[in-house]
């Protein structure tokens, strides 16, 4: 009997080329996004996509798998960083087109209890019956050195020096706070845009530092002109419209 | 040169830990193991099933509602609150129910084969010999069983002293109280202090190794032994 | 034995119940002496009893012992296991591998009174040949030297009642004709009640004193050894039951030339081959229904030399078989037990009160 080829094969092998073909179609960006920024840059994407012809495709990650990934040579255009250190390293190493890095956010620091009404100042952190007041790991987090910083400013570091939970990064810092088993906490603004339960203050921005967030554009884009509109449109009023409602602070 | 008495403390905490851990283990495993090993209830499965869930649950799962039932919302900040706080989640105490949650698999399972290996005989035996139910557990059914509970022992102690994500959920990363091993190697790699966590992370690395190459020698050791 | 006990005197056992499919509905009644054996087939509910009687097993039912009672659902009492006074010895020995020979033997005896004990430890020891074994773990034994070890531990274990569940099934030759001779110095040294699962018939003709019949969750026949054996309808009820009676003879003499022992049975002679018992002393011997050829008048010219004169008690013959079988009395209380064709019954002309000589092929040789 001759051997006949299987329709489904025939099927297989044109998926398979289908998908081995460069995948990037004219006008796609993509774009890869540090994960506290998820929610501003699908809003920040679907905007871009209406104003623009081109479309921007999300991956998101923390900063630090990201800057691996693109590393080992991931097809990303460009890269939303939480910090200002990655990018710059991005830069360092080759990566990306040094002219083109920006600070495309800050971030905002909160004071957040989810009791309504405990916090309505600074002087919430006088109060004696507080327990533990949860951080991010000042050596590891921006939003954590921000926070003792604050605290320094304040003065009222020592007496908070053995009265701390530090979570690994942000996003543990307000599961702690959220959850209750911390009663208070400094918290990404962005983490409590959008609703208003709880009580909050927000911390003014010349207590600490800036939480810096850095955009560049990486060299191994394949569409340099729709990653250069999407990194323009960044920059934008449309863009900090976004930014603000997400608890975010404009670039310098 | 690093502080010596900073790199200490962990390692005191999470042998301190390790040891009260596999204590409460082995109080808690065994009813469980002996019940999975001889009820003929028809959802026994489906508990054997929930005690193995660490086993396939990624850590941060159990982690999120370990934080839950500890803090205010869950039973452990009604226990709390007895003695004033607030929330077991950044205590020692957390520690430990977090850390029995998370090995109970690894001290059920062997201790629940060993008693279903030994089967019904040796304790009807030792009921025809006048041993009521709890004196032919203890003389009958605990040291025919005690190769499991060895095996079951020493993976609850090598795997509290592992564990890394459950902890660093509930921990909060209080020097002293729950800054454990695994908790200090990372901010170690974090910070690039490399020093200290390859004295750290090494210290681990024979460790472990010693644990296990124990538990296999003392397995064969008392798999002979009759005292 | 009296066939009136005192109800003071003995083990009333009554069960009901589903046990692995069929039902079962037993009641029996046992001296609180001697052996008796639960006998029949594999699947009969023998060992079912057993566990029951022990309290391993859960059944509907009423069991006394004496008078204690071990069980009554009229009011709700069922002592657990570790509270009867039961030696049991399972099929296999089943010693506990983590003690020594010793410890194994100890284990019941520290759990009892020691106002209660029925044995000592070295005398139970010392009975069983223990005495080199008692530092060894259980698993350098033999097998027959393990189940000696687990009788003693029985034993020790102050039992009111010994429960024996097929002792001997997981041996081998050597060692099954080493317990039995093990049991048979017990039996006689020691008055403990023992109530013993066979469905080996050699067996129990040479232990058991009484015997209860079970069949299919049955009692089929219950008494004393030798009249149940005698029993003809037990045939088709238990299976394996191979037809036969157990006989008491006495040793008259040996005789060297022809290595033969002389026995008499009720004042007649026989022989059979030479087994190592004193003149004047009692042997039971077992003699199946098959091998038991009938004449009418004294043959002639026949190689069968065991030939033992009576007269016919009962004839059963159905007609759906070829076979008979016939009862012989050959003294008061002494009867044989012949299987012939129907059409030799018609032929010889055989009814009840014919004068007939028992031929008899083979004898076995049951024990003292």
């Amino acid at each position: 009997m001759r051997p006949t080829a299987h329709p489904l094969s025939t099927l297989a092998v044109f998926l398979l080329l289908l998908g081995a073909a460069p995948a990037a179609l004219a006008g796609e960006v993509r774009v890869a996004v540090a994960a506290n920024f998820t929610d501003a840059a699908k809003e920040i994407g679907t905007a871009f996509d209406a104003a623009t012809d081109h479309t921007a495709v999300f991956s998101f990650a923390s900063t630090g798998q990201l800057f691996t990934q693109i590393a080992g040579g991931a097809p990303f255009d460009v890269f939303l960083a939480a910090d200002r250190a990655r990018p710059q390293r991005a830069i360092d190493d080759g990566l990306a087109d040094p002219d083109s890095r920006f600070t495309y956010a800050q971030g905002r620091l909160a004071l957040y209890s989810r009791e309504p009404g405990l916090v309505t100042g600074p002087d919430v952190l006088d109060r004696t019956d507080l327990g533990r007041l949860a951080i991010a790991n000042p050596e590891t987090a921006p939003y954590g050195a921000a926070a003792v910083q604050v605290l320094a400013n304040l003065g009222k570091r020592e007496r908070f020096d053995d009265h701390l939970v530090r979570g690994a990064n942000i996003a543990q810092t307000f599961q702690f706070v959220a959850t209750g088993n911390a009663r208070l906490g400094f918290v990404a603004a962005s983490q409590i845009a959008g609703h208003e339960d709880g009580s909050r203050w927000m911390v003014p921005d010349q207590l600490h530092t800036p939480i810096a967030q850095d955009a560049v554009l990486l060299k191994a884009a394949a569409d340099q002109s729709a990653a250069r509109a999407f990194l323009a449109f960044l920059k934008g009023p449309q863009a900090a419209e976004v930014l603000d409602k997400y608890g975010y602070a404009p670039g310098g | 040169m690093p502080d010596l008495a900073e790199l200490w403390s962990p390692i005191r905490l999470t042998l301190i830990l390790a040891t009260v851990t596999t204590l409460v283990l082995l109080i808690v495993a065994t009813p469980v193991a002996w019940w999975l090993a001889r009820s003929g209830a028809r959802w026994k499965e489906a508990v054997a099933a929930v005690v193995a869930l660490p086993l396939v649950l990624p850590p941060t799962v159990l982690g999120f509602y370990l934080l839950i039932l500890l803090g205010p919302d869950g039973p452990g900040g009604w226990i709390a609150s007895l003695g004033g706080a607030r929330s077991l989640a950044f205590t020692f105490t957390g520690l430990v129910i977090g850390s029995v949650v998370y090995s109970l698999p690894f001290v059920v399972q062997p201790i629940r084969n060993a008693f279903e290996a030994m089967g019904e005989r040796p304790l009807e035996v030792a009921a025809t010999l006048r041993a009521g139910p709890w004196d032919a557990f203890w003389s009958v059914a605990v040291p025919l069983a005690r190769r499991g509970f060895l095996t079951g022992a020493m993976l609850g102690f090598a795997h509290t002293m592992g564990e890394f994500g459950v902890i660093l959920m509930i921990g909060g990363n209080i020097p002293g109280e729950t800054r454990v091993l695994s908790i200090a190697i990372y901010d170690y790699v974090e910070t690039l202090r490399w020093t200290e966590a390859h004295l750290l992370a090494g210290g681990m690395v024979v460790f472990a190794f010693a644990v296990i190459l124990a538990m296999l020698v003392l397995e064969k050791r008392v798999g002979r032994a009759r005292p | 034995m009296s066939r009136f006990l005192d109800a003071g005197d003995v083990i009333n056992a009554r069960f009901s119940g589903t046990v692995g499919g069929f039902a079962l509905d037993v009641a029996f009644t046992a001296p609180m002496q001697g052996i008796t054996a639960l006998f029949g087939p594999s699947g009969s509910g023998k060992t079912t009893m057993l566990r029951a009687v022990a309290g391993l097993a859960r059944l509907a039912g009423r069991l006394t012992i004496g008078d204690e009672v071990w069980q009554d659902d009229a009011t709700g009492i069922h002592q657990p296991a570790h509270r009867r006074a039961v030696g049991y010895v399972f099929q296999e020995a089943s010693l506990f591998p983590h003690l020594s020979v010793r410890r194994n033997l100890l284990y019941g005896a520290r759990r009892v009174g020691s106002g209660d004990t029925v044995v000592g430890f070295d005398e139970a020891v010392s009975l069983l040949g223990l005495e080199r074994l008692l530092e060894r773990g259980p698993e350098r034994l033999s097998g027959g030297e393990r189940q000696r070890v687990a009788i003693g531990r029985a034993l020790l274990s102050a039992p009111k009642l010994l429960l024996m569940d097929e002792p001997l099934s997981a041996l081998d030759e050597a060692s099954r004709a080493e317990i039995l001779a093990t049991f048979e110095r017990l039996h006689a040294a020691l008055p403990i009640p023992t109530l013993y699962v066979s469905h080996d018939l050699a067996e129990v003709a040479r232990l058991a004193d009484r015997l209860v019949v079970l069949s299919a969750g049955r009692v089929v026949a219950e008494g004393d050894v030798g009249p149940i054996m005698e029993r003809l309808d037990l045939e088709p009820a238990t299976g394996r039951f191979e037809a036969g009676v157990v006989l008491t003879a006495t040793v008259t003499g040996q005789d060297d030339a022809y290595q033969l022992t002389r026995l008499g049975v009720a004042g007649q002679p026989i022989s059979i081959p030479r087994i190592a018992v004193a003149p004047g002393e009692q042997v039971r011997l077992r003699i199946r229904a098959r091998d038991v050829a009938l004449a009418t008048r004294p043959p002639e010219g026949i190689s069968i030399r065991n030939r033992l004169a009576g007269h016919i008690v009962e004839i059963v013959a159905l007609d759906t078989a070829p076979y008979a079988e016939i009862l012989i009395e050959i003294a008061d209380g002494v009867r044989l037990r012949s299987r012939v064709t129907r059409e030799s019954v018609d032929d010889l002309g055989l009814t009840l009160g014919t004068p007939v000589f028992a031929l008899v092929k083979t004898i076995s040789f049951d024990g003292r």
